[in-house]
């Protein structure tokens, strides 16, 4: 069958599977009470089976199975929660992660059977025969349960009728009709579970009549059940003819039915009561739908029934509810609104020359807010929380901690911060290697930290929060903080500096010096990091994405990395420049003030031009030197200051003239120009002409 | 790398003929998007100097080149008969080139395509791959679109 359409959906909701299950296995790590968190394993680990299994992927689907075994046993209390337990868990996820990559990447699940893995989660599930014979034994039958060999015995036993059903089961009995009760398994690969069940019971209806079914049909239409249903069934027809009719629907697994006598009716009922029945519940709790509508439940119920579950899955305000919208989709958007844009500034620019048009201005007022509405709506389709990048982290601080043998612990806030689409699936790398950083180097060993009196167990910090037009990051640790003799003895020994170079340097600047490629102060290069490959790439990443990176740091208390990313990347408020005759944009969010000075505000500092205003010293950059063109302006006339800001530093931009303020829809010079630092992008004015936009950033 | 190979298994290739100074060249018109009227061209600083700048194309942004310079001829003079032509390559996006005018379209036969040898003294022809000989005796330098757009610049 293919099922290459649905390849994506598997991917997108196996990973949020997967998610679920690293959040919620390190959750039952803390609290292996809890029935929550193991209800939630077992939900997300069946799901994963079901899902593996209906791709064809064997392998994937075998693994799963035996995790939800030994999940399966976990929440039916035969087996406690152990550290090796989790640690092997921990596995299971990472090699079901690989089968998800290889999928993506070739569409097939791989060769590797992970036997070895099989082999310790059925060492696991082994373990349990040290328990209690009684709970060992109901055991045993779920676990065949589950394995799916078997259809339950009598599942429609567990149907519940209501007082009217009971009289039509009766009256039928009276009349001499045959009474069955049918549980129909569904084979594991059927994908239109639902269709094969209308099936089923078309093919019925035109023997007799359905009384009941468990789920309801309407659970049944919308493919809320498991692999099996039951049902209760009135009709004239004998039962192997009842039996034919259900198998020859194809895809069907099996069925399983026998004859309802009409003294059992009374009791079937209140099965409860019987003093068998408990037991059965209790031990097919795992796998058997029960009546979902059964108002009073029965006394021992350690496990909820699997069709009420699968409600709560449904009705329960799920954490990740996303909306899974195609990008390209979403980009042919952006174009579109990008145009509209533009459009309005060819309206804009054509109304500069003729003043005093009536309505012509309102048309343009208008027209800005229905393009600043559209923007923002489709923004904030883009936008999505940077918990689905965080929410691995805390399983990545478990296995470092156990790595590096130091006790650690993370804690988050801001989770639910929202970038863009394209600036959350690159933030993750940085962050990984940040949150290591802080781990590796950061982070004392315990003796140390003892003898410096922090508690034992470090602390790593990743809060996120919105800061007007950016989102700011922050990775804190309270660990040794950074070297800066170390840092600068490193860089004289690289030669990236000359030791009186170190010796003139700021505190700030040798910490700056982190970031130059090839740098790694680890006095020993470990697994975690300090591979040289490191807080460069980290820089230059987060630089592609227009934000930018800073660290503060004190010695012995703990360093912070600080990052700060645009809150969207393609539409920004811009002031228009002339330079020399050419016109340039730079980002409204970078801008600090602009100022007029006259040519004797400037004065030198070591060769360098600077101007005195309030109180701080600001260094002056001629644009027109950096861009390679003649001012328009004579020496002694007027300046033009645009003061823009990187983190705490200001920088002055000489400009010939401003031109005013614009909202400018971002345009990639494309990939043949890369030479060019100083340029983020260009726009296209209201005239058609292209203007380029000046990456401040890369000035100072 | 892309590849930027002119696929000789049709038996015949068609040809954009373009004029640079003297010569006609031939661009292989599977790799052209567009021709457009000269423009004015946003300068943009620090890059090669072969680069001459950005043009605004129905919304979009693209890059143009001088083939002149990169191939070491003099700087281009625009005319009324200047123009720019629109490549579309996979990996780099769209790019224009500026020729002095766009001449004809031609069918070469694979026969009437004859690659010349590889000469490292002579670094002009490292931008043909071959020569194209019309019916009529004339011959065209077909270009060798890697090398003029995607190799460095001579020094």
């Amino acid at each position: 069958m293919d099922v290459s359409q649905y390849l994506e959906i598997f991917l997108d909701e196996t990973k949020e599977h997967l998610q679920s299950l690293n959040t919620e296995i390190l959750n039952l790590e803390q609290d292996s009470e809890n029935e929550d968190t193991i209800n939630e394993i077992f939900r997300a680990a069946h799901s994963l089976k079901g899902m593996a299994g209906t791709m064809g992927y064997k392998r994937m689907q075998n693994l799963t199975h035996d995790m939800e075994n030994v999940f399966s046993e976990v929440r039916n209390g035969t087996i406690k929660v152990k550290g090796n337990m989790i640690d092997i868990l921990f596995q299971c996820l990472d090699a079901l992660e690989e089968y998800m990559n290889t999928i993506q990447e070739t569409g097939d699940e791989g060769t590797n059977d992970n036997e070895p893995l099989i082999k310790l989660l059925n060492e696991v599930l082994e373990s349990k025969d040290v328990e209690p014979a009684a709970g060992g034994k109901a055991e045993e039958k779920g676990t065949e349960q589950a394995s799916g060999t078997a259809v339950g015995e009598a599942k429609w036993q567990g149907i519940r009728f209501d007082d009217t059903q009971k009289h039509v089961l009766r009256e039928a009995v009276r009349q001499g009709k045959n009474v069955f009760g049918l549980t129909v398994k569904v084979q594991e690969t059927c994908i239109l579970k639902a269709a094969r069940a209308f099936l089923v019971f078309k093919a019925l209806e035109e023997l007799g009549e359905v009384i009941i079914s468990n789920p309801p049909v309407q659970d049944i239409e919308d493919e809320k059940f498991e692999l099996d249903f039951s049902l209760i069934f009135i009709t004239d027809s004998p039962l192997d003819k009842v039996l034919k009719a259900v198998k020859s629907v194809s895809e069907i697994e099996g069925v399983d039915g026998d004859a309802i006598e009409s003294d059992k009716l009374e009791g079937l009922g209140e099965a409860p009561k019987s003093p068998k029945q408990p037991v059965e519940v209790e031990q097919k709790a795992a796998v058997e739908p029960q009546a979902a509508e059964s108002v009073s439940p029965p006394v021992p119920q350690p496990a909820p029934p699997k069709a009420s579950e699968k409600k709560n899955t449904v009705s329960k305000p799920v954490v990740n509810r996303t909306v899974r919208v195609d990008i390209e989709k979403l980009d042919v958007l952006m174009n579109l609104v990008s145009e509209l844009i533009i459009a309005k500034n060819s309206l804009v620019s054509a109304s500069g020359g003729e003043r005093g048009v009536s309505g012509f201005n309102e048309h343009i007022e208008y027209l800005e807010s229905v393009t600043t509405n559209l923007h923002e709506s489709v923004m904030k389709v883009r936008m999505v929380p940077i918990e689905s990048v965080v929410n691995k982290f805390p399983r990545m601080i478990r296995d470092l901690s156990k790595k590096l043998d130091k006790k650690m612990e993370l804690y988050m806030s801001g989770e639910e911060t929202e970038l863009d689409r394209t600036v959350v699936d690159e933030i993750g790398d940085p962050l990984m290697h940040l949150l290591r950083n802080a781990a590796d180097h950061g982070l004392e060993s315990a003796e140390i930290r003892k003898e410096r009196g922090k508690p034992e167990v470090g602390s790593v910090f990743l809060e996120a929060y919105q800061d007007g037009n950016n989102v700011v990051i922050e990775v804190r640790d309270d660990g040794a903080g950074i070297d800066t003799e170390a840092v600068k003895e490193k860089a004289v020994a690289k030669g990236l500096i000359t030791p009186e170079q170190g010796e003139n340097m700021t505190e700030q600047e040798v910490v700056n010096l982190l970031f130059h490629a090839g740098f790694s102060t680890a006095k020993k290069v470990s697994d975690v990091s300090g591979r040289g490959v490191g807080l460069d790439v980290v820089k230059s990443k987060i630089e592609s994405l227009s934000g930018e990176v800073e660290v503060r740091s004190k010695k012995g208390v703990g360093s912070t990395w600080i990052i700060r990313l645009p809150l969207t990347l393609a539409i920004i408020q811009a002031l228009m420049v002339d330079v020399g005759g050419e016109k340039y944009a730079i980002s409204l969010g970078s801008i600090q003030t602009i100022e007029d000075i006259t040519p004797d505000d400037i004065k030198s500092v070591q060769n360098k031009e600077v101007i005195h205003l309030r109180g701080i010293v600001i260094p002056i950059i001629r644009l027109n030197e950096v861009l390679d063109i003649e001012s328009r302006k004579k020496r002694e006339d007027n300046l033009t200051v645009v003061i823009v800001k990187k983190g705490d530093r200001l920088a002055g931009l000489v400009v010939d003239e401003l031109m005013g303020q614009q909202e400018i829809v971002i345009k990639s010079l494309g990939k043949y120009i890369t030479k060019c630092r100083i340029i983020s992008g260009a726009t296209i004015l209201g005239d058609g002409e292209v203007a380029l936009i000046l990456d401040t950033n890369a000035l100072f | 790398m892309e590849e930027l190979k002119v696929d000789m298994e049709n038996g015949t290739t068609q040809f954009i003929v373009v004029t640079l100074g003297d010569e006609e060249y031939g661009i292989d018109i599977k790799y052209v998007d567009n021709i457009v009227r000269m423009q004015n061209i946003t300068r943009v600083p620090k890059v090669q100097k072969y680069l001459k700048g950005v043009i605004n194309l129905r919304g979009e942004v693209i890059p143009v080149m001088s083939i002149r310079i990169k191939m070491g001829l003099e700087a281009d003079e625009y005319s009324k008969s200047t123009r720019i032509i629109i490549l579309k390559l996979e990996q780099h996006g769209n790019i224009g080139v500026i020729v002095d005018e766009v001449q004809e379209v031609v069918t070469l036969e694979n026969s009437q395509i004859e690659k010349i040898a590889y000469d490292p003294k002579e670094e002009k022809e490292n931008f043909i791959f071959a020569i194209g000989k019309y019916e009529n005796g004339g011959l065209i330098s077909l270009l060798d679109l890697n090398a003029v757009l995607l190799e460095k610049e001579i020094v």
